[in-house]
């Protein structure tokens, strides 16, 4: 394992986010009633967290259609990307380890977790997410019939399970209840609308 | 997450060059391909991967599946585990591995995950992925929490008193039962591994998991021509009915010649420290009849070997009538 270079670092440039998290941190070093000097280290860690130098990536996609070219730290997923720099925040973070599903979006027709892809390995694709499947009067069926079924408490999830869902209408898939079930499994909703999302998927499927 | 360079590779040997500066290309490589990314940006988000150096290995020509001139399949590592098990040729002929790649992870992840990734798949142990737990597989002589811990659902097979990981692949399961090939390029040119000896035990280097060298790449995985008359089948056992990993699963390769088994290749997964042939199941069914009392005898020479920790007796049973499920199925 490589250790970390002086050079790895950059000066600290404030802006409004990391002064943010400096004052933050100062404040809980006060708050521990520690002693100035261990505030300064306290205050030097937090500068250096938030300014680890990152490597700069160009990549150039479409998202919903529309060119986008973007320079981004190497280090920043395809939902992050989506959400922070493109500010499609209709896709969601709900764990950000490919274990809940609620950051699917489309990848060349293709549903996929943003959260495990880095946004510099999709240079020449075309990206979907929820805002490129429709929107308010003029809903995708998928979206229509989630609205139809009350596919959905909370929300969170919604976004990834209507991606989800579209995508499934272009997969080998069986025609039964447990099919969409096995299909949609990476899908969770802690708020348990499982039976009104297969409903409103089966109705979309049967046209 | 550590900062990291990124390139994308459009030629291999300057991707083999550039990965061949790494020290190692096992745990903890200063220099990782990146092709689907749901194992490497898990664990880097976790700080359990922190290469310096991320090469994209998306654009190089590895994504078909072509037959061999002897009537086999090579498959490219970039082929994607959801269009290699709905490839006709695999369902037809391999179905085992077909069902072992359904039985894994979820759509979205299968339309990610690739044949080379998945080879290279890491350990689902709670304390490898934990970097403030001691591990013997991400921080060598730190030590096992797990053979103390949690291990309900770690390995019976192929352990060491350094390591329990289990391997989590289903595709590696199916693989191995259909004796694959795996086709490796580095700098000293190209290799064929059979997968056999690609997956190393843990003994006292827990952080060696396969025979991968730096700089070298996965560029295919070779199944030999199906075996005429034979049938295969996977079975998967976990805590719920999809999207988990196995707590025991069966990949089994019979062929039955005038009611005698004249061919049979048995793998398991969930159970081992690797994708777990069974020389000892294979040898107890040739050669006999396919019933009940037969498949119960190999399964049982399978699992002779098993070490159970403290919670994790029960899989030593449940693989055991996984295997017997598997081989009923696929005679029935």
């Amino acid at each position: 394992m490589s250790e970390k270079k002086p050079g790895d670092f950059v000066e600290v440039q404030l802006g409004r986010r990391n002064f943010l998290q400096i004052v933050g941190m100062t404040g809980a070093a006060s708050g521990l009633g520690l002693p100035i000097a261990a505030q300064a280290v306290a205050v030097a860690a937090a500068a250096h967290a938030t300014t680890l130098k990152g490597d700069l990536v160009t990549v150039r996609f479409k998202v919903n259609g529309k060119a986008q070219a973007l320079k981004v730290d190497s280090r920043t997923t395809l939902l992050d990307a989506l959400r922070d720099h493109l500010q499609l925040t209709g896709t969601k973070k709900g764990c950000d380890h490919g274990q809940c599903g609620a950051c699917t979006v489309h990848v060349n027709g293709r549903r996929v977790n943003s959260c495990l892809s880095l946004a510099a390995m999709h240079e020449g694709d075309e990206v979907t997410t929820l805002e490129g499947l429709g929107q308010p009067g003029n809903l995708h069926p998928m979206q229509q019939a989630f609205l139809e079924h009350d596919g959905y408490q909370c929300g969170y999830c919604t976004s990834g399970q209507i991606m989800s869902a579209v995508a499934l209408m272009k997969e080998p898939c069986g025609p039964a209840n447990a099919d969409v079930k096995e299909a949609m499994s990476g899908n969770i909703c802690r708020c348990g609308a499982y039976s009104n999302i297969v409903a409103a998927i089966q109705q979309v499927r049967k046209g | 997450m550590e900062p990291f360079a990124f390139s994308r590779a459009t030629d291999a040997s300057k991707a083999i060059s550039a990965a061949a500066k790494s020290s190692t290309a096992q745990q903890g490589a200063e220099v990782r391909f990146v092709a689907g990314g749901t194992t490497l940006l898990d664990l880097m988000k976790l700080n359990v991967e922190r290469p310096t150096q991320v090469i994209d290995i998306n654009h190089l020509p590895l994504a078909d599946v072509e037959h061999t001139s002897d009537g086999g399949l090579k498959i490219g590592a970039l082929v994607r585990n959801s269009d290699l098990a709905h490839h006709a040729l695999v369902q037809r002929d391999y179905a085992v591995l077909s069902q072992a790649l359904l039985s894994g992870a979820s759509g979205q992840l299968r339309n990610m995950a690739t044949t080379g990734g998945n080879l290279l798949q890491r350990t689902r142990c709670v304390y490898f992925r934990d970097t403030n737990m001691p591990c013997n597989k991400r921080e060598p002589g730190a030590g096992c929490s797990a053979i103390d811990g949690f291990n309900r659902t770690l390995a019976i097979l192929g352990t060491s008193e350094h390591c329990i990981a289990t391997n989590p692949s289903d595709m590696s399961v199916a693989l191995t039962a259909l004796e694959a090939t795996v086709v490796i390029r580095g700098t000293g040119g190209e290799r064929r591994v059979p997968i056999g000896e690609f997956f190393l035990l843990p003994g006292d280097t827990p952080q060696r998991e396969t025979v991968m060298m730096p700089g070298d790449l996965i560029t295919h995985v070779i199944l030999p021509p199906p075996r005429a008359g034979a049938r295969s089948h996977y079975l998967k056992l976990r805590d719920r009915a999809s999207y988990e990993f196995a707590l025991a699963s069966a990949a089994v390769v019979i062929a039955v010649d005038n009611g005698k088994i004249s061919h049979a290749r048995v793998a398991m997964g969930g159970v081992g420290t690797k994708p777990w042939r069974s020389p000892e199941a294979e040898k107890a069914l040739e050669g006999q009849s396919p019933n009940e009392h037969t498949f119960a005898a190999a399964a049982a020479a399978a699992l002779r070997p098993a070490k159970p920790q403290s919670q994790n007796g029960f899989k030593v049973d449940l693989a055991q009538r996984c295997l017997t499920h598997a081989l009923s199925t696929v005679v029935a």
